[in-house]
């Protein structure tokens, strides 16, 4: 904090200061708990440290498949949301046409109305088809709410991104897919790639609507519910938790960097 | 010989707001031609139609004499440059100047060389590193200017280009801007809606109102005979002298404008015209007098050496014959 | 460099050349075909799906051979939430998002004032990361952290004992309705992971419209005499109110449909989502199961109207 800014008073600071750490203490426990040597139960302080648990989780093949299934998911709904949210995105703030409102409303729906709603349509709507679960049904759920993350984080740049920049292209000689490929992308380039790696942790982390998609596949999330509500192996559940916690800090930390300077990445849009 | 720009009935209609209103303007080869008008007067209008950024909803143009109605602006040998500069922030300044010679593939060393001595020739030699955002207002415009012309282009447009400058560097600019057009020898079309600028610029000037050309001139022609009492009005320093007054003077029942400096004092006694001093407003050099003349007021503009009338004091007002123009339009 | 170059050049050969011409020509179709794929994919597959679960909660399901009638429409199921048991369900549900979403108001407002007026430069990007991190992080993981420390043998009974107030404890779990066995199958500690795991959806949203409230006019008021409390009470606080009412949006909406915070950390009673999630899975009754999430839809209609007339979704 700089010395010659508003002073913010004690109160303030302290209460800001605790809602911190209610916010990021609990995560670090994870990092604790998944050395314990206590395998009955949740017990605190740990009765003793070990890394015994991370060679068992590595050699857990049930592990291995959820994890491999929920990367597959994350990354192909993930280019399916960027064409979608981007194509989106570009329509609407490239002209004022008529309904560009209901648009951006039906975008924003699928996060906006609970999870649980999102899943049980979808599945209903899949019995209805005769659509038997598989990989793509799961994929089919994931791509529909991780548009709105990739269309939120395109349509802030494309808004940055002045009309001009765009005729001036075309005015020096380029057609649309010269001044897409030059101008328009190295434009909104570093957005996209917040945005998909934003879709993707959403993608990675997602339990409720997988529940009613997934069929027999696990995903990660789902090995972990079944965790929650049977514990079995704490050790092994302790340490898949940290894992994901690493494998979700990542794309956020870069999204972050990519945006950095410049609009903020859309988080009130997970 | 063709006309660099011909429109031809050229319209465009946004909804009920006829932003151009059938336009006929014939701008010839290597002209400076200015625009000239009244803020939304349609003449950014006009110069994106000419540019290909609008399409017409009725009318027909040609550059060069090749029809270009239909034609997007990439295929429209014509460059602008833009009010906001619309410099590309993700490139360098060498490589926005060299942007259109890199979309035709030009070898990246040829273009480098132009696109340096594009720069040269705005006086931003050694400036190709930078990025657009460590630029000054002035050093921006002149990159546009530079990348605008790197290729030569068949038309130069220019929307309102030393509106964002300070006085002094509009001055430069605008010599600048002159030369530079006579040694290209390319035609510039600009707009703007500063009469100044315009008449002390162009070659010719088109006044806009309402989506309508009202006269289209040299500045002489719009200075001394403007067809319309919106043009005497808007090219300023024209009084304007309704029918009656006109009829006394000449018998011709027709509107008519007098520059003020054409204006001579005279003895209240013989002179054709006469009333009282209502304002006074020295300017230097010569000094500005308001006279209500009853239906309707004239502004004279003396040199200060001599004795004036005082505010409130009779004073007579005389002019050469051939200074009173008299307008074509009933308006 | 050339001089004598067309004033009309010929365009680029091939379909990509012709598509593009097309595309300036007819820029209402270049929209259209934009919008084509997104609104196929958001159209048919999510409000198809929404429209096909409505569409189930206008029939019943028969009471002695337990399969649904598709053969006549009927708004039984919609008399059936009315049953006092499913009517609880509701208040429960409802009684419990409003109560997250003050908590979370609380504990989001002064973060949020902290992040939009006082810190700068580095801070406030270890602010924003500080902020978005749990955000952002795994919503299981969240869930299972606090499992941790819910837990009898777990870190908060630890930090009661080593403090010798143990007693205190035990008197909060003693509190009937609220209290429990231990506090990982209480209402408390449903409603602590709820606050824990929505309430970082509310920072964001006050800080942005905390950010557009003018320095001056905070300035403006202290130099009028107003004490810091009616600054706060007559200024900050009406100008932060769009904010707090778009990111209520999500901890409330969010509240409303969740089901495996109860079900993981709580008592045995039901929230709609578990309802809805009982209804469509072990009991077969997907007519009701669709009625029961036509409450929290047409909750949240009424809200995000409410929420409109605001202003609030310029702080979203
Ligand atoms: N894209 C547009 N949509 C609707 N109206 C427009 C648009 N562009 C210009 N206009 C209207 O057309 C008129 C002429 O505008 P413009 O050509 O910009 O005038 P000028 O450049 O002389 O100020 C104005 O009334 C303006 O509001
Ligand atoms: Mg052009």
């Amino acid at each position: 904090m700089r010395s010659d800014g508003p002073k913010a008073s004690l109160g303030l600071k302290i209460s800001a200061a605790a809602g911190l750490i209610f916010m990021i203490a609990p995560l670090l426990l994870i990092f604790v708990y998944a050395f314990t040597t206590e395998e009955k139960s949740y017990q605190w302080p740990p009765p003793g440290l070990t890394l015994k648990w991370f060679e068992v989780t590595l050699n857990r093949p049930d592990v291995w498949q959820a994890l491999t299934l929920s990367l597959q998911v994350a990354a192909i709904s993930t280019a399916i949301a960027l064409v979608l949210g981007t194509l989106c995105a570009a329509a609407v703030s490239q002209s004022d046409f008529f309904g560009r409102e209901t648009i951006s409303l039906l975008v924003i729906l699928p996060i906006a109305l609970p999870g649980i709603i999102t899943g049980i349509a979808l599945r209903s709507a899949f019995s209805i088809a005769e659509i038997p679960f598989s990989f793509w049904t799961i994929v089919l759920g994931h791509a529909t709410f991780c548009v709105v993350v990739v269309y939120n984080n395109a349509v802030a740049r494309f808004r940055r991104t002045s009309k001009s920049l765009i005729e001036a292209s075309m005015d020096l000689g380029a057609d649309g897919f010269q001044t897409f490929r030059y101008v328009i992308l190295p434009n909104i380039g570093t957005a996209l790639l917040a945005g998909g790696m934003l879709a993707f942790a959403l993608s990675f982390d997602e339990v409720i609507v997988t529940t009613f998609t997934a069929g027999q596949q696990q995903t990660l999330p789902l090995w972990m519910l079944e965790e929650l509500i049977r514990p079995r192996q704490r050790p092994v559940t302790n340490v898949v938790a940290m894992i994901v916690v690493l494998v979700t800090t990542i794309p956020i930390l870069a999204a972050f960097y990519l945006t950095r300077d410049g609009d903020q990445i859309a988080g009130s849009g997970k | 010989m063709t006309a660099a720009v011909s429109l031809q009935g050229v319209s465009r209609h946004f909804g009920i707001i006829k932003a151009m209103d059938e336009v006929n303007l014939e701008i010839a080869s290597g002209e400076f031609f200015a625009m000239l008008g009244p803020s939304g007067s349609g003449k950014t209008t006009c110069l994106r139609v000419i540019a290909g950024f609008e399409q017409p909803t009725h009318g027909h143009i040609e550059i060069f004499g090749e029809n270009a109605t239909g034609v997007p602006p990439y295929r429209r040998n014509v460059n602008t440059v833009f009010q906001d500069y619309a410099l590309f922030p993700h490139l360098n300044v060498l490589d926005n100047v060299a942007y259109s010679l890199m979309l035709k593939k030009a070898p990246r060393a040829e273009r480098h060389k132009a696109a340096e001595a594009a720069l040269d020739m705005v006086k931003l030699a050694g400036y190709g590193t930078r990025r657009p955002s460590e630029l000054s207002g002035g050093q921006r415009q002149r990159v546009a200017l530079a990348r605008a012309l790197v290729n030569r282009p068949k038309v130069l447009l220019l929307d309102e280009p030393l509106g964002a400058l300070d006085l002094k560097l509009r001055e430069s600019m605008q010599e600048e801007l002159k030369s530079l057009q006579k040694a290209l020898g390319i035609t510039f079309i600009f707009v703007t809606h500063d009469q100044g600028e315009a008449l002390s610029m162009a070659d010719r000037v088109a006044v806009f109102s309402g989506g309508r050309v009202m006269q289209v001139g040299t500045p002489e022609e719009i200075y001394s005979k403007p067809n319309s009492r919106f043009v005497a009005d808007f090219v300023g320093s024209s009084n304007i002298l309704n029918p009656d007054q006109v009829s006394t003077l000449t018998g011709e029942r027709r509107w008519g404008s007098l520059r003020s400096e054409a204006v001579r004092l005279a003895p209240e006694a013989g002179s054709a015209l006469a009333g009282t001093v209502t304002t006074k407003n020295y300017l230097g050099a010569t000094t500005r007098l308001g006279i209500d003349i009853g239906g309707g007021s004239i502004h004279a503009l003396v040199p200060s050496g001599q004795e004036l009338p005082d505010i409130g004091a009779r004073t007579g007002v005389a002019f050469e014959r051939s200074a009173l123009h008299l307008m074509e339009t009933e308006q | 460099m050339t001089t004598t170059a067309l004033a009309i050049t010929e365009r680029r050969p091939g379909l990509l050349g012709w598509l593009s011409d097309q595309f300036w020509r007819h820029p209402g179709m270049f929209v259209l075909l934009l919008l084509t794929p997104p609104l196929l994919w958001l159209g048919i597959v999510y409000i198809g799906s929404l429209l096909a679960l409505l569409f189930q909660s206008f029939f019943a399901i028969d009471e002695f051979s337990g399969i649904v009638d598709y053969s006549t429409l009927t708004l039984k199921s919609y008399a059936e939430l009315l049953r006092p048991a499913n009517l609880d369900i509701i208040v429960r549900t409802v009684v419990m998002s409003a109560l997250v979403t003050l908590a979370s108001a609380v504990i989001a407002f002064p973060i949020a004032y902290m992040a939009a007026r006082y810190v700068r430069g580095k801070w406030k990007a270890l602010f924003y990361l500080g902020i978005m991190l749990p955000l952002w992080s795994s919503y299981l993981v969240k869930i299972y952290a606090w499992k941790l420390i819910l837990a009898k043998e777990g870190i908060l009974t630890w930090v009661f004992e080593s403090l010798h107030i143990g007693f205190v404890l035990d008197g909060i779990l003693a509190i009937p309705v609220i209290g429990g066995n231990s506090l990982s199958v209480s209402y408390i500690g449903t409603f602590l992971v709820f606050v824990y795991v929505w309430m970082p959806f509310m920072i964001l949203p006050i800080q942005a419209s905390l950010e557009r409230v003018p320095v001056n006019l905070i300035d403006a008021s202290s130099d009028l005499g107003a004490t810091p409390q009616q600054t706060f009470r007559k200024v900050i606080f009406p100008l932060a109110l769009p904010g707090i009412i778009a990111g209520s949006i999500f901890t409330f909406s969010l509240t409303l449909g969740d089901y495996i915070i109860p079900q993981i950390i709580g008592s045995s009673r039901l929230f709609i989502g578990q309802a809805v999630y009982a209804q469509q899975g072990t009991a077969g009754n997907i007519p009701l199961a669709a009625a029961f999430t036509v409450v929290p839809i047409v909750i949240m209609g009424l809200y995000l109207w409410m929420a409109k007339r605001q202003g609030a979704f310029d702080a979203l």
